[in-house]
């Protein structure tokens, strides 16, 4: 799967997104920076994992990269078509983007309507983007992708309440299936499961990304579950990229503080094995006033004043890219 | 429909539809209510074959004649007759016909026009959301009766007129409730993944996201067909709604106020129609509440 030459399908260089939030009647408004200064490739058949705690900016990337938000800054290069702030896209554009780029969301009571019958919510993305079909293609395709994905035929005409959540999982799968795309963004799809069901639909991920030659964006905050699914992986924190390199490399030789500590907590299959868990102090600082310099100075043990006054760059470090002026 | 060529699809309503009919029924005031006002559609609906006379001809041998258990009452007009001689009876069952008139077209536009601005408000949120909410706050600021009075002064007296002017009045119900459903609804994952594969905003506001916003608004639909038919018996009562001598029943009130002490049957059973009407219909649309509303469900 380690290929160099299959097709680059995302190239994201400095891309930000910002928010604009009302400070109230008399204070001025407050940009709030969700997503500050990614850049990130990601190729044909591989799978990047995005891990860090919740509101480190792991959705927002979804969210910029699915188009459901444009980027503020920089600038995203989505299957051969730049999408940056200044530079909106033409409906033709975003018609056949969206094609290519496709999600699954992390709630699977959520993301079916519940008034729909399964085999409408398949449907819907054809009936919208390819609608010279005839209703007999559409609903020959949709069964196809039922069993394609583990469910069966006569599934179709049922209601999401009458699914478990795995099963509504493989439903949103389904779904964002059936315009044959080739980047999928998985926003967090197995952390609602209960564990049997998780490895099920990993599984079923993996499979497909070996059958479609998919390339996966993985968010996710469960480091056993990216150990298991990335090639790559982005570690962030407080909207900025904090590590980024190849999974083998990241998991064995964590450079940023923050990527050990929370390596440290993850629990490991091992009962003999003592636990070195690093303890963060202090909670995940607001990002409506993110501290000065380096985003995790105040709870990093390793800071010193130069983390205070200067954010650092993220930088080649020997195996992979670290933004950090102490590494490990 | 034969039973083995029953689709899936076709299960599945009816499945819905009983487990619906199951909470319903469990309200035994709404059963009761819906039995009522079954009952006065059929009387509406079959008034020109069941009524004995027609609603607007005069007897003049027979003026303010007593119901007929009472002296002097006869069994030709079994509630007695009016001022001008004409049967009760027959004017009330044809006065329910425009009482449902009433209901069904003034919820029609009243639910109609509130539910799609409702939507547009709850869609497109920053300034068109306040204008058109603040609007409504003051439609809804002024007392009901009043805003309709002064509306059908402005129009001209008529039914027609009254019909529109309750139907403003009602209107800005219908929107609040849509837009705090639509913005309940609009951040949830579904309505997010119909935008990523693409759903325009008409398919966005009317496929996806008002199917989920249907039970509240049907309940109020309810609820408010008997505001409407109180609302045109009042505008009607103060001579500004039907005009005589179609047999409204509010109007029918209006004509025979003079006659309240000498005749009391031409004032109580117009009276009489309208209350067990809106009660049956109140009590319905309780029951109606309480199957549709997800919180009220046990599972």
């Amino acid at each position: 799967m380690n290929d160099e030459n299959s097709p680059l399908l995302i190239k994201a260089s400095n891309l930000s997104r910002h928010y604009q939030v009302s400070g109230g009647l008399f204070k001025k408004d407050v940009s709030v920076k969700a997503l500050n200064n990614a850049s990130f490739e990601l190729r044909a058949g591989r799978t990047l994992a995005v891990v860090g705690e919740s509101g480190c900016g792991k959705s927002t990337l979804a969210r910029v990269v699915t188009m459901i938000e444009t980027p503020t800054e920089g600038a995203l290069n989505l299957d051969g078509h730049v999408i940056s702030g200044d530079n909106p896209l033409s409906d033709e554009q975003r018609a056949q983007l969206r094609a290519s780029v496709q999600i699954v969301f992390q709630d699977p009571f959520g993301s079916l309507n519940p008034r729909q019958s399964i085999g409408r919510i398949i449907e819907e993305p054809l009936l919208i983007n390819e609608p010279t079909l005839s209703a007999s293609e559409r609903e020959s395709r949709a069964r196809q992708m039922l069993s394609f994905t583990g469910l069966r035929s006569e599934h179709y005409e049922r209601y999401p309440h009458m699914f478990s959540g795995g099963q509504r999982q493989r439903i949103a799968v389904a779904r964002a299936l059936m315009l044959n795309p080739r980047i999928l963004v998985l926003d967090e799809p197995v952390s609602a499961l209960d564990l049997s069901i998780q490895s099920q639909i990993l599984n079923l991920l993996i499979e497909l990304q070996e059958r479609l030659g998919l390339a996966y964006l993985f968010i996710s905050h469960d480091l056993s579950v990216v150990k298991h699914m990335a090639d790559d992986v982005l570690v962030m924190y407080l909207g900025r990229i904090v590590e980024s390199g190849p999974a083998e490399q990241v998991f064995a030789n964590p450079r940023h503080p923050y990527t050990q500590a929370l390596l440290s907590a993850t629990p490991v299959a091992d009962p003999s094995r003592v636990q070195h868990r690093i303890r963060l102090e202090g909670e995940l600082p607001s990002p409506l006033n993110p501290p000065k310099g380096c985003a995790f100075n105040p709870r990093c043990w390793r800071a010193e004043d130069r983390c205070r006054s200067e954010a650092p760059e993220l930088a080649m470090l020997n195996t992979h890219k670290v933004a950090c002026y102490f590494p490990l | 429909m034969s039973a083995p060529s029953d689709t899936p699809a076709a299960v599945q309503r009816r499945g819905r539809f009983l487990e619906f009919w199951g909470y319903f029924r469990e309200n035994r005031g709404a059963v009761v209510g819906l039995v009522v006002f079954a009952i006065f559609i059929l009387i509406a609906i079959f008034a020109d074959l069941i009524a004995p006379h027609s609603p607007t001809a005069q007897y003049r041998e027979a003026l303010l004649q007593p119901p007929m258990w009472l002296a002097g009452g006869t069994s030709e007009f079994m509630l007695g007759t009016d001022a001008v001689g004409r049967d009760l009876l027959s004017r009330l069952m044809h006065g329910a016909r425009y009482s449902f008139f009433i209901g069904v077209i003034v919820v029609v536009i009243s639910a109609g026009s509130g539910v799609i601005i409702g939507l547009v408000a709850g869609f497109a949120r920053g300034w068109l959301d306040t204008m058109i909410m603040r609007v409504m706050d003051i439609l809804l600021a002024f007392p009901s009766l009043l805003l309709a009075l002064v509306l059908v002064a402005i129009l001209g007296p008529s039914l027609v007129n009254a019909m529109i002017a309750i139907a403003v009045v009602l209107q800005p119900h219908y929107v609040r409730l849509t837009r705090a459903a639509v913005l309940q609804e609009l951040p949830k994952d579904y309505v997010t993944s119909a935008r990523v594969v693409g759903a325009s905003r008409i398919r966005l506001m009317f496929v996806t996201v008002l199917p989920n916003c249907l039970a509240p608004i049907i309940v109020q639909a309810a609820l408010s067909f008997s505001t409407a038919i109180l609302d045109a018996a009042a505008l009607g009562f103060l001579g500004l709604g039907a005009q005589p001598p179609t047999p409204e029943w509010g109007t029918m009130l209006a004509d025979s106020r003079e006659f309240v002490l000498r005749a009391w049957w031409v004032v109580t059973f117009p009276g009489l129609a309208i209350l067990i009407n809106v009660l049956a219909i109140n009590l319905m649309g309780d029951g109606l509440r309480d199957a549709l509303d997800p919180k009220l469900k046990r599972s």
